[in-house]
C-alpha cells in the first residue's frame, strides 16, 4: 500500500489533510522567505499516534517535520527539501500533571506558553521562559529552539527548565529523558530544533511567581544613551529580570498599532527594566537603578509596581515583531549576539549595512545578554529587494561572529541560517553535528537539511577559515 | 503577479500580514481545531495566494476554511500589524461568490436573504408563522421531523415569541423628549430587533427620551444589508443601503441604533459605497452615543448581579469596549461580576450558527462556561444574535440566567 493510502487508513477523517488550502498554509512559519508545499498535514493526538506516523514514515523512507504554532522565525517547521509530511502538534495540548510541591508540569507539546502560566496562577507559581510570541507558540516550540525571552536573562533559557521529556525518536521509538540521566541526553535534546525526533511530553519546572516586581520605562535621546545606562546596570551587579531596547523606528510603528504603550515618540531608543523577586531585594536594588538613571538622565521615566500598567509597558516590547509589519510586507528578524561591551559600537555598524543595503533597518533587543533582533523590512515580491535584504541580514551576522558573538541567540539555525554555519563552525565542527544527529536519525528523515548543513546547497556548508568550537583541528 | 482585478484591495491588504501568529489565540476556530486554515494568519495567507493566483479560485478546499471564519475580528484586535482582517475577507468572499453564483446552497441563501429578511413583509410573516407553531407546540414535534440542518436549528434557536401585540413594529414618527432638546437623532430598528425584541426598541426609545433627545423613527427604514454583505452579496446590499438613507434624511445629529452586527456594517458602508458615506458617519451605537452625550441613569435599582458580555462587532467592529461598562456602573444596584474571556465571540456570528453548527456549539460552549462561572444572575449583552445564541447555549444547560440587551437594564433604571 502506498505511503498517503497507509496514514488515511490508520488516521480518522480529518486527521490527515491533503487538499490544496491546507497544504498551503502548512507551507511556512514565522520565516515565510523559506517556503515548500508539504506532502500531507497529520494531526496526532497523543504519543502512540505520533509514533505510528513516524513509523510509516521510516518504513516507506519519507520525511517528516513537527510543528508547534508555527512562530518559528528562521524556517524550522517549514517541509525540507523532499516530500515531508507535517506532525501538526498544536491539538495535543492537555495539561497531563500539576505538581506544586515539586514544582513541575506535566504537559503535552502543544499546549500554548502562556496558557500554562495562566493555567497555574493561583499555585503563585510560573513558567519562567517567556518568549515574547508566548501567548501564541507552543512548550513543544520552545523546548525545540531552546527559546529565550526578556526574563531569561536572570532565569535561563529553556533547557534550565526542561526536567525530562518523552520524544518519539526518529526511528519510530518512544524514549523518555529525565534530568540525571548520566550522558545529559536532556540537555543535547532540548534545541534539537526537531531534527532528532518529536516530543510528545514534557515535564518542565516552575518557579515560584515573584513576590514583588518593578518596571521602568526610560526614553533616551539617542541609543547611546540607553546602551550606556544598560552597561552601568549590569556592571553595577545587580541582575535585573530584563533588560530590554526599542529604537526610534520601532517605538514609531509599535504606537501606530493595538499595542501602542504609550513609549514618547521622539525618543532615540527606549530601555524597559525590570527587577522582580522578594520584597526586600526589589528595594535594595530599586535604589541602585535609580541612583544609575540620575546619573544617566533619560528624557523621560516612568516606573511602576502596578500589574496593569506594567502590562501596558510591555505590551509593545510584545507586539514589536509584528508592528514591523506596517513598514513593508516582508520582515526578516535577525537574532545575532554580540558582548555586551560591544553592543554599541556593533549596533552603529549595523545600521550602516542596513543604509548601504538600501534596507530599513529596525532594532529591538534583549540589551541584558546581547542577544540582538536587527528586524529588515522589505518587499520580497521584488527580487532586487529580497536579494538586498538576505545579503544584508547575512553581514550582519558575520558581524556578529566576528566580533565574538554568535548567528543566533534564541530563534535557531532552521534552513534561516544554514549558510550562516560557516561563520562560526569549521568542517570537522559540522561532522560531529551530523554524527549526532545520525545516531537519532539514521535514515535522515527527521526535519532533513535544518540545522546542521549538508552541503548540498551551494552556499551553505562549512569555511576551512573558520575557527571551529569543538577542539582542534 | 498581478491580481485580478476585483480581488486588488484584498491583495494590498493580505500584504499587511507578516505571518507572525499573533492573532492565533484570539481565534476562536483556530483555540477550537488548531489547524492553521482555521486561523487568520492562514485564512490570510490562503486569501493572498488567490489573489496571487496560487490557488484557483474554483479550488473546493478554500471554501471551507473561509465559510468556517465567524467574521467576528477578534483577529484584527490583536494584530499588531494593523491588518484589515473583515475589508480583506469581505473582498474575497465577494470574488468567490460571483464563482459559486449558480450553485444551490448560495442560490438558497440569496431566495432566503432576500424574502425573509430584507423584505419586511416576509420576516413578518415568518415570524407570525414561527409564533404560530410555538403556540400550537408544533416546533417541538418539528424536532423529530427529517428537517434540513440549518432549519431544524432556526427552530431550535428561537426563543418563545412574545404575543404579536409586544412585537409590533415602534410607531414611526417624532417622539419628543420630556425635557429640553440635547440632540436630534434618528432611531435605527432594525429587522431582527424589531420582530424578535421589539422590547428592546421600545426600551432604546424610553431611554433617548429620558435623556433629552428628540427621536426619529422614520418610516421606510429596513434591513441594514449586514447579512447579504458578510456573505459577499453586496449588490443585493446596496438598495437596501439607499432605502436607508432616504429614509432617515441629512438632517439629524446621529443615528442610533441597538444591534452591534447592524451598527459594524452600517459604519462600514463607505468602504464599497460612495454615496453612503455621509450617513455612515452618523451612524452611533447606543453605547457610544449615550457614554458622549453624558448619560442620565435613572433612580430606580435593578437588584441584581450581571455580566458583560462583548459583542464581537461592538469590540472588534467597533472598537467600543469600555462605554456599556460606564454607562452599566452608573445603573444603580447593579453588581457587575467580570467574565474572564469578555470578548470571545459566541458563535452566533450572523447565519454562522445555522450552517456551520458544530464548530458554533463548541464556541458557544466555551461562551456559556464563561458565563456560568461568573456567577451573575444575567448576561448583558449588545447585539440580537449574540441574545438568541447565549439564551440558546444556557436553556440547553437548563440554565436560570437570563440574557438581557443593555438598552433593557439602563431602561430599568427610570
Ligand atoms: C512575534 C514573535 C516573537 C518571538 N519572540 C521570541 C522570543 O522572545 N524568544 C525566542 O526565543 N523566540 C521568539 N520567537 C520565535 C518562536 O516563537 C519560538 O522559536 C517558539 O519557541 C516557537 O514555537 P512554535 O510552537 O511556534 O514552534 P514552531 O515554529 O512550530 O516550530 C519551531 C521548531 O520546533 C520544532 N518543534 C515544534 N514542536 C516540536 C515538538 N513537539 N517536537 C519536536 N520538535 C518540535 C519544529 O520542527 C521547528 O523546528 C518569536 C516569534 C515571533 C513570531
Ligand atoms: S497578527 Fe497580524 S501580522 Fe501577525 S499573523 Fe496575524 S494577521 Fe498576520
Ligand atoms: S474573523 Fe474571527 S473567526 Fe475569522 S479569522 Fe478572525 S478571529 Fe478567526
Amino acid at each position: 500500500m502506498d505511503f498517503l493510502a497507509s496514514l488515511l487508513r490508520r488516521f480518522p477523517q480529518g486527521r490527515v489533510l491533503v487538499d490544496t488550502a491546507s497544504k498551503l498554509a502548512y507551507e511556512c512559519d514565522g520565516f515565510p522567505l523559506h517556503r515548500r508545499l508539504p506532502l500531507a498535514i497529520v494531526v496526532p493526538r497523543s504519543t502512540e499516534d505520533v509514533r505510528d506516523i513516524v513509523k510509516l514514515c521510516n518504513e516507506h523512507g519519507i520525511a517528516f517535520v513537527a510543528r508547534g504554532a508555527g512562530t518559528g522565525l528562521s524556517g524550522g517547521a517549514t517541509p525540507g527539501d523532499r516530500p515531508t509530511v507535517v506532525i501538526a502538534l498544536a491539538g495535543m495540548r492537555e495539561f497531563v500533571r500539576f505538581d506544586p510541591d515539586d514544582r513541575v508540569a506535566v504537559v503535552q507539546p502543544g499546549l500554548v506558553n502562556l496558557d500554562l502560566s495562566v493555567a497555574i496562577l493561583d499555585s503563585g507559581l510560573c513558567f519562567a521562559p517567556d518568549p515574547s510570541s508566548q501567548k501564541a507558540c507552543t512548550l513543544g516550540g520552545n523546548v525545540a529552539e531552546n527559546s529565550g525571552g526578556p526574563h531569561c536573562f536572570k532565569y535561563g533559557m529553556t533547557t534550565d527548565h526542561v526536567v525530562g521529556v518523552t520524544i518519539v525518536t526518529a526511528d519510530g521509538t518512544i524514549r523518555r529523558l529525565q534530568e540525571g540521566d548520566g550522558a545529559d541526553l536532556l540537555g543535547l535534546v532540548t534545541g534539537h530544533e526537531g531534527t532528532f525526533g518529536i516530543l510528545t511530553e514534557l515535564e518542565l519546572r516552575l518557579v515560584p511567581a515573584p513576590e514583588k516586581i518593578r518596571t521602568w520605562l526610560a526614553a533616551y535621546r539617542d541609543m547611546s544613551a540607553a546602551c550606556r545606562a544598560v552597561s552601568r546596570i549590569v556592571g553595577s551587579g545587580v541582575v535585573p529580570a530584563a533588560l530590554e531596547i526599542l529604537d526610534e523606528l520601532t517605538i514609531r510603528a509599535v504606537e501606530a498599532s493595538v499595542y501602542a504603550a504609550g513609549y514618547p515618540q521622539d525618543a532615540g531608543a527606549v530601555l524597559l527594566i525590570e527587577l522582580d523577586g522578594s520584597r526586600l531585594a526589589v528595594d535594595t536594588d530599586t535604589a541602585v537603578i535609580e541612583a544609575i538613571l540620575a546619573e544617566e538622565p533619560p528624557l523621560t521615566l516612568e516606573a511602576t509596581e502596578d500589574a496593569e500598567q506594567r502590562t501596558r509597558l510591555w505590551k509593545g516590547r510584545k507586539g514589536a515583531f509584528g508592528a514591523m509589519g506596517r513598514l513593508a510586507p516582508d520582515l526578516y528578524v535577525l537574532d545575532g549576539v554580540v558582548p555586551r561591551s560591544k553592543l554599541e559600537r556593533v549596533l552603529r555598524e549595523i545600521c550602516e549595512i542596513g543604509r548601504t543595503h538600501e534596507v530599513t533597518l529596525s532594532n529591538v533587543f534583549h540589551a541584558g545578554d546581547g542577544n540582538l533582533h536587527p528586524n529588515l523590512s522589505f518587499d520580497g515580491r521584488d527580487p532586487i529587494q529580497r536579494a538586498r535584504a538576505l545579503e544584508a541580514g547575512r553581514e550582519i551576522l558575520a558581524l556578529c561572529v566576528r566580533e565574538g558573538g554568535s548567528i543566533s541567540g534564541e530563534h535557531g539555525v532552521g534552513s534561516e541560517k544554514l549558510e550562516h554555519m560557516e561563520f562560526m563552525f569549521a568542517p570537522h565542527d559540522i561532522e560531529i553535528f551530523r554524527g549526532v544527529k545520525a545516531c537519532f536519525d539514521p535514515k535522515a528523515l527527521c526535519n532533513p537539511h535544518k540545522a546542521i548543513p549538508t552541503g548540498t546547497s551551494c552556499k551553505e556548508g562549512a569555511s576551512a577559515k573558520a575557527p571551529g568550537v569543538l577542539g582542534a583541528r | 503577479m498581478t491580481a485580478p482585478p476585483d480581488l486588488q484591495r484584498a491583495y494590498k491588504a493580505s500584504l499587511d500580514c507578516v505571518h507572525c501568529g499573533l492573532c492565533l489565540p484570539s481565534c476562536p476556530t483556530y483555540a477550537t481545531t488548531t489547524n492553521e486554515t482555521d486561523s487568520p494568519r492562514g485564512r490570510i495567507y490562503l486569501m493572498r495566494a488567490l489573489a496571487e493566483g496560487r490557488i484557483d479560485i474554483d479550488d473546493k478546499s478554500l471554501r471551507g476554511p473561509l465559510d468556517r471564519c465567524l467574521g467576528c475580528r477578534a483577529c484584527e484586535s490583536a494584530c499588531p500589524s494593523g491588518v484589515r482582517y473583515g475589508e480583506l475577507l469581505e473582498e474575497t468572499r465577494e470574488a468567490i461568490g460571483r464563482v459559486d453564483d449558480h450553485t444551490w446552497r448560495r442560490r438558497a441563501l440569496r431566495s432566503w436573504l432576500d424574502r425573509f429578511i430584507a423584505h419586511p413583509r416576509g420576516h413578518r410573516l415568518s415570524m407570525s408563522l414561527l409564533a404560530t407553531t410555538q403556540r400550537l407546540r408544533l416546533d417541538r414535534a418539528s424536532r423529530a421531523l427529517p428537517l434540513p440542518g440549518p432549519m431544524r436549528r432556526s427552530l431550535e434557536l428561537m426563543p418563545k415569541l412574545a404575543p404579536s401585540r409586544e412585537r409590533r413594529p415602534l410607531e414611526t414618527g417624532i417622539h419628543e423628549p420630556k425635557g429640553p432638546v440635547r440632540a436630534t437623532v434618528g432611531l435605527f430598528t432594525g429587522c431582527m430587533m424589531e420582530t424578535v425584541f421589539g422590547r428592546v426598541n421600545r426600551a432604546l426609545l424610553s431611554i433617548l427620551l429620558e435623556n433629552g433627545c428628540r427621536v426619529h423613527v422614520p418610516a421606510g427604514q429596513g434591513c441594514c444589508g449586514a447579512l447579504h454583505v458578510h456573505a459577499g452579496l453586496r449588490e443585493r446590499a446596496r438598495p437596501l443601503v439607499d432605502a436607508n438613507i432616504a429614509a432617515f434624511g441629512k438632517d439629524l445629529d446621529a443615528i442610533i441604533l441597538d444591534s452591534a452586527g447592524c451598527g459594524s456594517a452600517m459604519k462600514e458602508y463607505g468602504h464599497w459605497h460612495e454615496g453612503a458615506a455621509a450617513f455612515a458617519n452618523k451612524v452611533r451605537d447606543m453605547s457610544e452615543f449615550l457614554d458622549e452625550l453624558g448619560f442620565v441613569p435613572g433612580t430606580k435599582r435593578v437588584e441584581y448581579s450581571a455580566c458583560y458580555d462583548d459583542p464581537c462587532h461592538l469590540c472588534h467592529g467597533q472598537g467600543i469596549r469600555s462605554a456599556p461598562r460606564s454607562l452599566l456602573a452608573a445603573i444603580p444596584g447593579l453588581t457587575l461580576k467580570p467574565l474572564s474571556r469578555p470578548e470571545d465571540c459566541c458563535g452566533s456570528a450572523g447565519i454562522y450558527n445555522l450552517v456551520q453548527a458544530d464548530l458554533a456549539d463548541s464556541i458557544l460552549g466555551r461562551k456559556i462556561d464563561d458565563i456560568t462561572r461568573s456567577g451573575a444572575d444575567v448576561c448583558i449583552t449588545a447585539n440580537p444574535g449574540c441574545m438568541l445564541q447565549i439564551e440558546m447555549g444556557l436553556r440547553r444547560r437548563g440554565s436560570k440566567v437570563r440574557v438581557l440587551h443593555i438598552a433593557e437594564v439602563l431602561a430599568a433604571s427610570y
